[in-house]
């Protein structure tokens, strides 16, 4: 009978305290987030700092040094490049850096692309960084596969990479003058000097129109 | 009504030949039916948003908030996907009892809104056995859940089906003789009677007119949440180990008949508590006409929708008894103590006379014991949110 008894008033007591927890909740504000219309402002300003969403680069200031692409374990980045003349950037951390190369491509297959970092790590600029930008979904896959070098982009770097041609040839061709011209007065102070018996040599072509070979190029 | 009848009947080209009864019993039929759909489904609507939304706040959700002002109209939303849904049915049912169950169910609960009161002159049918009947058409409710439990052809529904029509018998029990208590001291079975006999005040009603009522409420609420399949007592249903119970192999429109039954059941529930323990739409006589049957409906309605919510916090609050459990509480500390009301109800109005000074001193001591049970819950749910440290309950930083 004491048991019978107690049990009303356990049963009692135990629900009024539940009932007393689950009552205060209706005064607690919900925690969940109305992402994404209803949130004051959007997700994105309130991701940490070093939040790893889509990959952007700044080909104002890349180098096309390859280090990202060489980083990339599952090689989603591409990178075509041309020589230019010499140039310096400014890194995102200040300093300058010597720019040589410029890519004419620069692609990212983002749907490849684990958010790993290895390629921001060793970036000597700061160019290739991770936004805040998370909102992949699309119903074309191909959106994801960015290009971050745009055809105008490309035009200019190329024409840059041609100027560049030009220079090297210009000089290649100064340099074939003066070493022609070094090997002219050379054998004219030797025949002047020792009298060869054959004529005078003939002077060595200077390569005039003719574009670096490959070798160069790939230097 | 009849006039109205005879105009559409007209119109759709009948001239008053061929079996009168008949026609006209199936025009009516069809206003019936009409009116139930139109004016209650509303409130199955209105209550399964209002769970939701309050059993989201009590998990620190937020819940359906998009469908119309603060997500009120999504049950229509819902409705229309539902209706939108296959039809399936299993191949190895029993085709016709599984198609049937469900208009049972729905029926068995519609039909008591019938007799409920929402105010004075509000009430479709004032029956003079309305509390006699509630319980009678709630009864078409175990049969439909049996049935479709027993025509899915399927573990789950069958044991759904069977714990259901366990739980429900075993429960009729308290919850009649809890209510025969209160027609006892009604006089009569009319829930309009029932609810001329309380008063405004909350000593008035019967819930406070003497101890035994007073314990009485507490059995026909406990017993009206196992009959209406509501947590502690959902074992028919019960998601974790009988995936939907009954409901398992239903689907689209069928599906949201059992649903619209559940919540429409919840609400009868309440209103049914209401009447029979908590003063229905009594008011003070502070109008009269249209303003007075305004506020009367005013009033029934808070007190429903308040024991609505009761109902709804109990459900996110308490865990599921085990079968033996539910069993335990009806017949070892329900049903006696049940009886033991209906005695005790009887002698106390033999020898406490309502209107005698003691019987109006005992109902208010009763109505300050409640109220002090009351600030006694204020006070332990602002300790909880004292301890958790919410808003302005957070205990100021020591400086």
């Amino acid at each position: 009978m004491t048991s019978y008894v107690q049990n009303i008033q356990e049963t009692c007591t135990s629900i009024f305290e539940g009932m007393a927890v689950t009552f205060s909740h209706l005064f607690r504000k919900p925690i969940t987030v109305e992402y994404p219309d209803r949130m004051g402002r959007h997700l994105r300003e309130t991701l940490p700092e070093r939040y790893r969403g889509h990959l952007d680069v700044d080909m104002e200031i890349c180098i096309s040094c390859l280090a990202c692409e060489k980083a990339c374990p599952i090689e989603c980045i591409v990178i075509e490049d041309v020589q230019i003349s010499k140039e310096t950037v400014v890194g995102v951390d200040g300093k300058e850096t010597a720019r040589v190369k410029e890519p004419t491509r620069f692609d990212i297959n983002l749907y490849k692309c684990m958010y790993c970092g290895l390629c921001v790590e060793p970036c000597p600029t700061g160019a290739i960084r991770f936004t805040k930008e998370f909102e992949g979904a699309t119903s074309d896959l191909s959106k994801l596969h960015l290009r971050f070098v745009t055809p105008e982009g490309k035009a200019r770097v190329l024409l840059k990479g041609q100027e560049y041609e030009k220079e090297q040839a210009e000089k290649a061709r100064l340099k074939a003058e003066a070493a022609a011209r070094a090997a002219a007065e050379k054998a004219k102070a030797a025949a002047e000097g020792t009298k060869p018996l054959g004529g005078e040599l003939p002077a060595a072509e200077p390569p005039k129109t003719e574009p670096p070979s490959e070798e160069e190029k790939g230097a | 009504m009849q006039q109205l009848l005879d105009r559409i009947l007209a119109s759709l080209g009948w001239t008053g030949e061929g079996p009168t009864q008949i026609v006209y019993f199936l025009g009516m039929l069809f206003f019936a039916v009409a009116l139930l759909r139109v004016c209650f489904t509303p409130f199955a609507g209105v209550v399964s948003w209002a769970e939701r939304r309050i059993a989201a706040r009590m998990q620190s959700r937020v819940g359906p908030n998009r469908v119309g002002p603060q997500g009120i109209l999504q049950w229509l939303a819902d409705g229309l996907k539902c209706v939108l849904k296959e039809d399936l049915i299993p191949e190895d049912a029993d085709r016709l009892l599984f198609r049937v169950a469900p208009y049972l169910v729905f029926c068995g609960l519609f039909g008591a809104f019938a007799v409920l009161p929402f105010s004075r002159h509000l009430v479709i049918a004032d029956l003079d056995v309305g509390a006699f009947y509630v319980m009678a058409i709630t009864s078409l409710v175990p049969l439909g859940i049996i049935m479709s439990g027993w025509a899915s052809n399927n573990k789950w529904s069958l044991l759904g089906g069977m714990r259901s029509a366990a739980q429900i018998i075993s429960y009729e029990i308290p919850a009649a003789l809890s209510l025969l208590a209160v027609i006892l001291a009604a006089g009569t079975l009319s829930l309009q009677g029932i609810i001329r006999a309380q008063g405004w005040s909350p000593a008035d009603w019967f819930v406070f007119r003497n101890p035994f009522l007073f314990t009485g409420f507490f059995y026909f609420f406990i017993a009206n949440l196992a009959e209406g399949n509501r947590t502690p007592f959902d074992l028919p249903e019960a998601e974790s180990e009988l995936v939907a119970g009954y409901t398992t192999e239903y689907s689209g429109m069928r599906f949201a008949f059992f649903m619209l039954a559940e919540w429409a059941n919840l609400y009868v529930i309440a209103a049914v508590v209401t009447v029979a323990f908590l003063g229905g739409w009594n008011v003070p006589a502070i109008a009269d006409g249209a303003l007075l049957t305004l506020l009367e409906m005013v009033v029934f309605a808070l007190k429903s929708f308040a024991v609505v919510f009761v109902i709804i916090w109990i459900r996110w609050t308490l865990p599921r008894l085990r079968v033996d459990q539910m069993m335990l509480v009806c017949w070892k500390y329900l049903v006696p103590l049940s009886f033991l009301n209906v005695l005790g109800t009887a002698v106390w109005m033999m020898i406490v006379p309502e209107e005698s000074l003691f019987g109006r001193a005992f109902a208010w001591a009763l109505v300050l014991i409640a109220a002090l049970i009351a600030a006694l819950f204020g006070w332990r749910v602002r300790k909880n949110l004292v301890d958790a440290g919410v808003g302005r309950f957070a205990a100021k930083p020591i400086s």
